[in-house]
């Protein structure tokens, strides 16, 4: 069970490329060929993945193995999902190590990289946006205030304007965030 | 074995405060391996999040173990990568056990509802930092502003994206390369 539990999970490292909910895909079929658990839990799984520290990825492959199989299981999984990272990154990384005087590999990272920030740019554009709009309320006629999460967006400003100031700027970033939990306490977006 | 060490205990940091995933990992990676440990440069780190995106395995454990290899060879990156997991194990066992007290919390939905706001808001700051190293000139603005609008307008894999602009990136080098000689 548990070698089996190891196999799985590191077939989904090895095969799910990006972001955590890549993994998604995979964690769905688990659930119908095995039966480890439900689509119930498993939507369960990426709410409390979503908001718990760590990266998502991590937070599903250990909660699915929990429940399969209790502590030995979370291990489990989370090892499996991280082992073909492991390999894999460790010998590209010495080929990149290699190479990184070659032209090819400087010309691939010179359109690389504003390729990545734009990408990490979309992201954090995607997570606003999803808090700001309620897409939820197009139906029918509704104000702009229902559409809009306003105190969510004036919060998002304020903030952003206390991270710019000299005093606060170099503050850790879980300052921030232990900041806004406070907030989001206080007046509940 | 105490640079190993830090290693671990550094990334275990960065895994207990990072809310919302890989890209939200970024903020703080900036602040603990750039800034703090100066174990690699913002640039080595927009190099992993791209490679990180393209390469089999999840983005936040691709970009650990690439800056543990980075300081600290091979068993660097296997203990950067033990260390980012490490608090998901504890947290989410501790979790997954007493679910229902707390997925009901009032409390606990409020904090959250303000803790997203501070993602987008540290992810805006992080891609600021990034911008001058990684947006130097009118290719560099193009292929952002493509990426940037597929990526949010389509359901494409970034795969695709960086791909594309990998390629993009050699042939203009070279056509660059090639004009100053």
């Amino acid at each position: 069970m548990l070698l089996t539990l190891y196999i799985e999970f590191f077939k989904t490292g090895l095969f799910a490329v990006g972001g955590g909910l890549a993994t998604l895909p995979f964690l769905y079929d688990l659930s119908d060929r095995y039966g480890w658990f439900s689509y119930e839990q498993l939507a369960d799984m990426i709410a409390i993945s979503e908001s718990t520290p760590g990266a998502i990825g991590v937070n599903m492959a250990t909660y699915a193995g929990f429940s399969t199989a209790g502590v030995p299981g979370a291990i489990i999984a989370t090892l499996g999902l991280v082992s073909p990272s492991i390999i894999i990154i460790i010998i590209l990384a010495h080929v990149l190590e290699r190479f990184k005087q070659s032209t090819l590999v400087q010309g691939a990272f010179y359109g690389l990289r504003p390729a990545s920030t734009a990408l990490i740019a979309a992201a954090g554009f995607n997570f606003m946006y999803h808090d700001l709009i309620n897409t939820s309320v197009y139906s029918g006629l509704q104000s702009l205030m229902d559409v809009i999460n306003i105190k969510a967006l004036i919060f998002s400003v304020v903030l952003y304007v206390i991270m710019q100031h000299r005093l606060f700027k170099h503050l850790h970033p879980v300052v921030f965030i232990a900041f806004s939990a406070l907030i989001g306490i206080l007046f509940s977006f | 074995m105490r640079a190993l060490l830090d290693l671990f205990i550094t990334f275990a940091k960065i895994g207990a405060i990072t809310f919302g995933g890989g890209y939200a990992m970024l903020p703080i990676l900036q602040r603990e391996v750039v800034e703090k440990k100066q174990w690699v440069t913002n640039e080595d780190v927009m190099d992993y999040y791209a490679i990180g995106q393209t390469t089999p395995g999840i983005i936040a454990i691709n970009t650990a173990t690439f800056i543990g290899q980075k300081t600290k060879g091979t068993l660097g990156g296997v203990m950067a990568t033990l260390g980012v997991v490490f608090p998901s194990l504890i947290i989410i066992s501790v979790i997954a056990y007493f679910l229902n007290t707390i997925s009901e919390s009032e409390l606990l939905r409020s904090a959250f509802s303000g803790i997203r706001v501070s993602v987008y808001i540290l992810i805006l700051q992080a891609v600021l930092k990034l911008w001058k190293t990684a947006v130097m000139d009118k290719v560099g603005l193009m292929i952002f502003t493509v990426v940037f609008s597929l990526a949010v307008l389509t359901s494409y894999s970034p795969v695709y994206f960086v791909i594309f602009a990998g390629v993009l990136g050699v042939m203009s080098f070279r056509l660059l390369n090639k004009a100053v000689k």
